[in-house]
Formats: C-alpha cells, sequence, structure tokens
C-alpha cells in the first residue's frame, strides 16, 4: 500500500501543474453544457416520460456519470501509453522497490480521486440550479468512483498493449465513449430507444452509473435490488478489468 | 561526503566471514524468444568493486544489467544480488540497488528537486530527509543551482547526471549504470566520469556497461568483455591488455585503397597484424622501433601513430571487429 501511495504522489505532483487546463475540460465545459441544454432544451421537452423530474433533475446525474466516464478515459489512455513509451515514468517506478500492482493502484487511486472531485463539484454547481432533490445524491460520489475504476480498468489493460501509434484510442473515443455517451440514457431513457438496441445500452457500464446516480438525486430512488444489481454490474467490469490490467502490465515490464 | 559507504564500513564488510559476492551468476541466460541475448555467463562482483561489461551493441549488456536490475527475469541459471533470489526478492533487492538506465527515465515537465523528492518516496524515505539528501546528492552532480528548474530546460549531460544523483537517493549499496555516458558531448562525458571516479573513491560498488573503452579503462577496476552474449574475456583493464595485446601499437597507412597487399609485407614486424579498412595496426613492445624496419624496408607510409596498446585493441583481437563501428 505504501508503494501505491508513493506513485500516488508522483500523479499528484504532476498534476498540481496542470489541474487548472484539466479542470477547464473536465469539469467546466460539461457544466456549462448541462446548464445551457438542461435548463433551454428542457423547457421544450415533455417530461411525463421522466417519472415526474424536469428535464435538468434527469439530465444532470446522467451528465455526471457521463463526465465521470470521460475523466476516467482520459486518464487511462494517452497518459498510460506516455508513462510506457515516453516518459517511461513504469520504467523508472519498477527499478525502484515497487511491484506492479502499486503502478496500477497508485495511478487507478489518483484516477478515483479525480473523477470523484469532478463529480463532487458538478454535484454541488448543479444543486445551486435546483437539479438535486435528496441528500442521497451524496451517494452519486462512490458511485462515479465504481464507474470510473470499471471504465478505467480495461483501458489501461489495453493502454498497455497499444505500443507507438496512439490512433487506437481515438478509436475507441469514437465508436465506443461517444456513442456510449450518446445511447446509455444519458439525455433520454434508455426505454425511448427501438427495442433491438436496448440490450447495447444494458451491457454498457455508463448506464449503470446512470441509474445509480439518477437514483441518487431524484426523490424517488427506486428499487433497491436494481441499485444493488447496477452495483454488482460495475463491480464485475473493475474486478475484471483490474485483473487484466495486472497481467498486461506484467507483460509490458516483465520481460 | 555526500554519498554513504565510509572507507571503513566497507573494510569490516571485506572482513566479514561471509564474504559473498554482492553480484553472483552462473551460466546466465537470457532468450527473446527465439534469440539469445544473454547466453551462459558467469559473474561475481564484490563490495566496492568497480566492475564494468565492455562490448559493443547488442553483447547482451543491457540485458544483463536489467536481470542483475531484477527487472528481467533470467531464462535459465543462477542469479544472486545481496544473496537474495530476484524472482523471490525482487523489492528487497531493489530497494538497495541505484540504477541509471540508459534511456533517460525522467519526468521532464517536474523539476529536478521534484524528480528526486517523488524517487525518494518510491523508497520509503520521508519528506524531510528526502529534501536534504536531494539538496546534498545536486552538490554532489553540481546541479544545486538548477534544483527547481524544469528537467526540460536542462542539457543532455546535466540530465544524465540528475539520473545519477536520484539513483544515489537511497544510499544504494550497489550502482548500476547502464551506458552512463553514451549519447554525451566529451565535456559532459569527462564531468560524468569525474562523479563517478569520487563516487568509486567512496567505496560505493559500482557496475557499468559501456562500450567506450576508454570509459572502461578510467572506471573499471574489472571487466568483462562481452560479445555476442558471451563473455569472451574477463580481468581488470591492465591484465587484459598485457594479455591479448603487446605494450604499444604502430599504426600505418598506406596510399591507396588497399591495406591488404602492405599488410604481408610488414606482418612479421610485429607479433600480430590487424588490417582495417583505412590502416594496419602493427603490434608490438616497440612501435618505434617497428617503425625503423619498416621504413628499412622500403615502405614508405603516408601516416604514421605509434600509441599505447589500448581495450580496444583486446576488444579487436578477441572478436575480430572494432567496439564503435
Amino acid at each position: 500500500m505504501a508503494g501505491a501511495l508513493a506513485v500516488l504522489n508522483y500523479d499528484l505532483v504532476g498534476y498540481k501543474r496542470t489541474w487548472r487546463g484539466s479542470a477547464m475540460s473536465s469539469f467546466v465545459l460539461p457544466v456549462l453544457f448541462v446548464l445551457g441544454f438542461g435548463i433551454s432544451v428542457g423547457s421544450l421537452v415533455n417530461t411525463s416520460r421522466l417519472g415526474g423530474e424536469s428535464y435538468l433533475s434527469f439530465l444532470v446525474p446522467g451528465m455526471i456519470a457521463s463526465t465521470a466516464l470521460q475523466v476516467a478515459f482520459g486518464e487511462s489512455t494517452w497518459p498510460v501509453q506516455t508513462k510506457f513509451a515516453w516518459i517511461r515514468t513504469y520504467h523508472a517506478q519498477i527499478a525502484a522497490p515497487l511491484a506492479i500492482r502499486d503502478l496500477v493502484f497508485g495511478d487507478m487511486i489518483f484516477l478515483v480521486i479525480r473523477v470523484v472531485s469532478t463529480s463532487a463539484v458538478f454535484l454541488l454547481v448543479t444543486s445551486l440550479f435546483g437539479a438535486v432533490h435528496s441528500w442521497w445524491a451524496l451517494v452519486v460520489l462512490p458511485a462515479c468512483g465504481l464507474l470510473g475504476v470499471a471504465i478505467a480498468a480495461p483501458v489501461f489493460a489495453f493502454a498497455a498493449t497499444v505500443e507507438g501509434s496512439t490512433n487506437y484510442f481515438a478509436f475507441l473515443q469514437r465508436f465506443i465513449v461517444i456513442p456510449m455517451s450518446l445511447f446509455a440514457g444519458v439525455f433520454y431513457p434508455v426505454s425511448s430507444l427501438p427495442i433491438g438496441v436496448q440490450p447495447l445500452a444494458w451491457i454498457s457500464p455508463l448506464w449503470h452509473g446512470v441509474e445509480i446516480c439518477r437514483a441518487a438525486t431524484h426523490a424517488d430512488h427506486g428499487s433497491l435490488w436494481a441499485l444493488l444489481g447496477h452495483v454488482a454490474y460495475l463491480l464485475l467490469w473493475a474486478v475484471v478489468g483490474l485483473w487484466l490490467a495486472l497481467r498486461q502490465f506484467r507483460r509490458r515490464l516483465s520481460d | 561526503m555526500p554519498v554513504q559507504s565510509p572507507a571503513s564500513s566497507i573494510a569490516e564488510h571485506r572482513v566479514a566471514p561471509a564474504d559473498a559476492p554482492l553480484i553472483y551468476a552462473r551460466s546466465l541466460v537470457k532468450r527473446f524468444g527465439d534469440f539469445t541475448a544473454v547466453n551462459g555467463i558467469d559473474l561475481d562482483v564484490r563490495t566496492g568493486e568497480s566492475f564494468g561489461f565492455l562490448g559493443p551493441n547488442g553483447a547482451g549488456k543491457s540485458s544483463t544489467m536489467r536481470m542483475v536490475g531484477c527487472v528481467s527475469k533470467p531464462t535459465e541459471g543462477t542469479l544472486r544480488i545481496l544473496g537474495l533470489d530476484p524472482a523471490q526478492h525482487g523489492v528487497e533487492i531493489r530497494a538497495k540497488l541505484g540504477v541509471c538506465p540508459q534511456q533517460d527515465t525522467l519526468d521532464t515537465e517536474l523539476t529536478v528537486r521534484q524528480n528526486l523528492m517523488t524517487y525518494a518516496r518510491y523508497f520509503g524515505i520521508r519528506r524531510r530527509v528526502a529534501r536534504a539528501k536531494a539538496d546534498e546528492l545536486l552538490e554532489f552532480v553540481q546541479l544545486a543551482e538548477r534544483a527547481d528548474a524544469k528537467v526540460d530546460s536542462l542539457s543532455g549531460g546535466m540530465k544524465r547526471r540528475v539520473t545519477i544523483a536520484r539513483a544515489l537517493i537511497n544510499d544504494p549499496e550497489i550502482v548500476l549504470l547502464d551506458e552512463p555516458t553514451t549519447g554525451l558531448d566529451p565535456q559532459a562525458r569527462h564531468l560524468v566520469w569525474e562523479r563517478l571516479f569520487r563516487l568509486k573513491q567512496q567505496g560505493v560498488t559500482l557496475v557499468l556497461t559501456t562500450h567506450y573503452m576508454d570509459e572502461a579503462e578510467q572506471l573499471c577496476d574489472r571487466l568483462v568483455v562481452m560479445d555476442a552474449g558471451k563473455i569472451v574475456a574477463e580481468g581488470a583493464p591492465r591484465e587484459l591488455i598485457e594479455r591479448y595485446s603487446t605494450r604499444e601499437v604502430l599504426e600505418v597507412r598506406f596510399p591507396g585503397d588497399d591495406q591488404a597487399p602492405y599488410a604481408d609485407k610488414i606482418a612479421n614486424i610485429g607479433e600480430r597484424v590487424e588490417v582495417l579498412p583505412d590502416r594496419i595496426l602493427l603490434y608490438a613492445a616497440d612501435g618505434d622501433a617497428a617503425l625503423v624496419q619498416v621504413t628499412d624496408r622500403g615502405l614508405h607510409p603516408s601516416s604514421v601513430l605509434v600509441r599505447r596498446s589500448s581495450l580496444e585493441d583486446v576488444f579487436l583481437h578477441l572478436t575480430g571487429r572494432t567496439l564503435v563501428e
């Protein structure tokens, strides 16, 4: 654990230098987007299918989860690749008395801090606009942390296999992340998708994250069993993803 | 003295009954698929020794260093570092090593001090201790005034010195330097050598790889010459030169593209002759006397150099090739 914290310390020292820029892209833009879009377009929306909530209240938890996805994806692609191939941080770290798991867990803790802090500010600002209806909304924070790991861990594993070209990340972004953001219930209920397409939303981790966040911020929390199901599904992604990440890091770093 | 290991403690180590080598290898092999990078080498490096691997690119030096650094698993053979098996005790061993890798792994966006401080944390060194240690080491590598500069802004030689300082942050028992001066300009190389020489004088155990014979001669008490994954010779630099070469070398160049016909005419003057594309090396105890014999035979080289034998000659003799192509 001390090793993972030492790795986290390195990440935080680096982040101290870049946090302003990253706060802008990971938080300020989505918040402006959600307020502009939620309030303006929201006034045109017939809310009868949104469980009696305003469109803004419907959109906010979805956008928080979606932002968590973006931050997690961003932190687990180029930065990971950079640490393997360019700055070679990981090579420096395994020459020191650190184990591979310290590298993966240290970076993952950093990522959770990034995701949770972004979600917290997002939640705070949008609550000022009346988009949050329950103290249970704080559950959004651990939910986004879990969603972040569920997304980032398998992407870590993938990033560890990428040599040279980073086109793969742009590909992932365009063909997985963006479609997931559009079709996993962030902007409208999945039930309004054609029946045949709905399973695609159900298998995406984002939808489960959105559902947890929505249950937490809305006055009606829905079924506890459904919630536990969402948590279990995300945990599965996180655990399998971490296992894969450890395996790929080991392959890449110890020949 | 900025770095640990006063001479007295080294002496104590030496008289200790278990005078086991710090690095011990027998029949060490490293394969990557079909390619055999290291092909059955034996090593014994003792406390306070400055030990070198000399060889051309691809000889297996770096693969050996990575195994010794416990970041690469041996395919076959026995390896013990500080008496421990890297397969089981990698983390414990690495806690006592200082590593200066071939390619810099500094974070160029952080300052020099931040690089040292974050690295110190990997060894569990407390903040305050790390800060003092970083200042001391930057003094040692003559970069104290650049402590708060971004690594990005430093020259290649300065970055190298930061890496060396970083490698010393944990008072290592062994410092591994993989081609410490490759790619540096002559002035920067001399500064690095001078610092490494200071470390050696302080009794720090140095293990380094190089394809520069002058580096090996200056820094190594003992070295192995590697070629194609094998050790082809072992000994002190002077010893190797005495064993495999003559005291002096006469280098002659004859007009024209083909040196070989001249080689036949002078071959029996020295002990041995090597024909290179652009000159002939004549190995003899007395180079000037050999030159007199050459001119006595009516041959007049367009240029002439008499010099002492070097490790380059040893390498050429053992492998038929020069070190740096």
